[in-house]
């Protein structure tokens, strides 16, 4: 368990705009009537979108959205990290995965970069307020380890030089080109894949294609369906 | 090798079109009704039939599964798909709802009918943004082009909604997965009662990892004797292999079940960085398995019961390399801090014990314990495993009991190095 309280400074105030107050009305309307707390997820993250991080009157607002006790709601941000209860870098917050699979390729020399230019504690904004770190668990690009999430997007097979040059295109304001920093497509092997290079899967012969097979398959099963059925009685 | 015909994810690394008119020309969507037409009963017993055990790690079949569901219930029925893909090593989900989402909605549709559901829901991680979008694209066409819906054209209404977490590794556990979906904390039910019994907003409900229901379409088109025919018996059809670690080339792919782990990482892979004698361990399925060592990596067969037969687990199929410049105490120190991260809390001895495990572990990598400290491991491990609601206690006490079946010795000589050492400075 993580230990997460909320932040000791906190907005007087929240309201969503009216593009994500139409958002969320439609979102509650996804979930069977009075199950509409099965939304709280959904807008909280919206929330967040829209304030950068989690506030104690958004979850008061949602949780007066939702019918529900601000406590749920709080346990429901303090419960899920994603939920950054505190405020965050205003031009980039860097997630690095240390897990074990990023660890084996690396990921501590990320961090290091993160200490050296954020700052040295993770979740502290650096002195211009442009940028914040945090160690995150497993994001799920294992085969493109190490990876950074930043934002809705994950920068993969870094180097620390290759993510120094991504903090400074941030830096810029014109974050590079997410995925694969080497190249490769997705989690496709390095140098060309090894599968699917049959150009039939891709011609459309594709489609269609299994309609003789299955009537026969029908066929077979309809004459031993029967046949069993001719079949004298076992004594 | 499995060849590129029976390959089942054909878009699986995006390099052709993932809109629904490029997945109709890799053959999905494709008379779907006909297939709807075969009834309730028919899918069911083709998938029982096709020997398809779950892909999300425990591999119960699949087909049984969904037999589970009641028949008659006056309450409203529920498919839960689990993208909540969060296991160290796994990133197979990923691709395919980002890449080949028109399998996975098809797929849906599919089982859904097959248990006489119809809406379902579709969790995934709150980290997998983009694989969202990308879902939420192929879910949209679907219901525009009325294949699914109300009153779609295969004669079955169906609604499908895509969900999301917000950052809980236990949310992956199917009844805490059902907890998050209620907008509870994802804190795991005791079971019984089964979610086929009292699952989502207490209605039957099954709960299937996105591989084992994004197969299913073609495993319905080729027939089950096809699936069945790849692999081993009780171990058939194919798989999204995820390789990662220290491989020359990491990657996922799609491979036969029972393939030799030697053949998977040499042909896809690159091979072991450093050639094969290099290797030092493997953990085959994700971070909650026991890790093997290399004396046993060379004969291995990729699949459930070569992995049980050494105390270990196919799980998602998710190969974590270790070579041998891995500090392999370290490694499994940063596992144990993973599950003391995202252990839930509910249960006593999960809460404290996978604390006190990673504490440990941490002291361990430096040399700083006792050796007697490794028998108390041992014992700590066995007093969270089978102690607690959930499987977690198990997946977090795993990794550590394999690591001390094959790992003992380098303990005990970083003990004894830091003894030494110590008794070198005083001597000085």
């Amino acid at each position: 368990m993580a230990v997460r309280r909320l932040h000791p400074d906190q907005p007087a105030t929240f309201a969503f705009t009216a593009e994500n107050l139409a958002w969320a009305e439609n979102r509650i309307a996804q979930y069977p009537p009075g199950k509409q707390a099965s939304a709280v997820i959904p807008l909280l993250w919206k929330a967040q979108e829209q304030e950068g991080w989690t506030t104690e009157p958004a979850i008061r607002a949602v949780a007066d959205m939702l019918g529900m006790a601000y406590i749920r709601v709080y346990e429901i941000a303090t419960f899920y990290t994603m939920f950054q209860l505190s405020p965050v870098g205003r031009k980039a917050h860097f997630q690095v995965c240390g897990t074990t699979p990023c660890m084996l390729r690396g990921s501590e020399g990320l961090m290091d970069v993160c200490r050296a230019r954020v700052h040295h504690d993770p979740h502290h904004l650096s002195a211009d307020g442009d940028f914040s770190w945090e160690e995150v668990e497993c994001i799920g690009a294992c085969a493109n380890a190490p990876v950074v999430q930043i934002g809705k997007d994950v920068w993969e097979d870094l180097t620390p030089e290759g993510f120094g040059k991504v903090i400074d295109a941030f830096a810029d304001g014109k974050p590079p080109t997410p995925g694969s920093q080497t190249g490769r497509t997705a989690s496709s092997p390095a140098g060309g894949a090894t599968t699917l290079t049959d150009p039939a899967l891709y011609d459309g012969a594709k489609a269609g294609g299994w309609q003789r097979q299955f009537a026969e398959r029908e066929a077979a099963a309809a004459e031993a369906a029967a046949k069993a059925a001719a079949a004298p009685p076992k004594a | 090798m499995l060849a590129d015909k029976d390959r089942i994810f054909t878009n699986i690394y995006g390099f052709h079109d993932t809109s629904l008119a490029g997945a109709r020309k890799r053959g999905l969507w494709d008379d779907t009704k006909r297939l709807i037409d075969k009834g309730h009963d028919w899918i069911i017993n083709e998938v029982k039939a096709s020997g398809l055990r779950g892909r999300g790690g425990a591999g119960f079949p699949t087909g049984l599964k969904w037999s589970f569901m009641p028949k008659n219930d006056p309450r409203p029925s529920y498919l839960v798909v689990n993208g909540d893909e969060s296991e160290p090593g796994s990133c197979k989900d990923r691709e395919i709802l980002r890449h080949d989402p028109h399998h996975l909605v098809e797929g849906c549709l599919l089982a859904s009918f097959a248990m006489r559901a119809h809406t379902c829901f579709v969790y995934i991680r709150g980290e997998f943004i983009r694989e969202r979008e990308a879902l939420e694209r192929a879910v949209k066409e679907a219901y525009d082009a009325r294949l699914i819906g109300k009153n779609n054209i295969h004669g079955w209404d169906f609604d499908l909604v895509v969900h999301h977490g917000a950052g809980a590794y236990i949310c992956g556990e199917e009844t805490a997965l059902l907890e998050s979906l209620e907008g509870k904390k994802g804190q795991p039910r005791l079971k019984p009662p089964f979610p086929a019994n009292t699952g989502l907003y207490g209605s039957p409900t099954t709960v299937n990892n996105v591989e084992s229901i994004a197969v299913v379409p073609t495993i319905l088109r080729r027939g089950s004797a096809w699936f069945s025919g790849i692999g081993r018996p009780n171990n058939t059809g194919t798989k999204l292999f995820q390789i990662s670690g220290h491989v020359n080339k990491p990657c996922v792919v799609e491979e036969a079940m029972s393939i030799p782990l030697r053949e998977l990482l040499e042909k896809h892979a690159g091979g072991v960085r450093g050639g094969w004698d290099n290797l030092l361990a493997v953990i085959p399925g994700g971070s909650s398995m026991p890790c093997i060592a290399a004396g046993d990596c060379q004969e291995l067969l990729m699949d459930f019961d070569s992995m049980s037969a050494l105390k270990s687990g196919l799980g998602t199929a998710a190969v974590i390399v270790m070579d041998k410049s891995t500090d392999i105490i370290k490694a499994f120190a940063r596992i144990a801090y993973f599950y003391k991260h995202e252990s839930c809390g509910q249960c006593t001895p999960c809460r404290e014990g996978v604390a006190w495990i990673w504490r440990l572990m941490e002291r361990m990598s430096k040399g700083e314990a006792e050796k007697s400290e490794i028998d108390l491991l041992f014992n700590v491990t066995k007093q969270v495993e089978g102690h607690t609601i959930c499987a977690f206690g198990e997946g977090a006490v795993w990794p550590i009991q394999g690591f001390l079946r094959n790992f003992r010795t380098v303990i005990e000589e970083r003990i004894d190095h830091r003894i030494a050492a110590e008794a070198r400075e005083a001597a000085e």
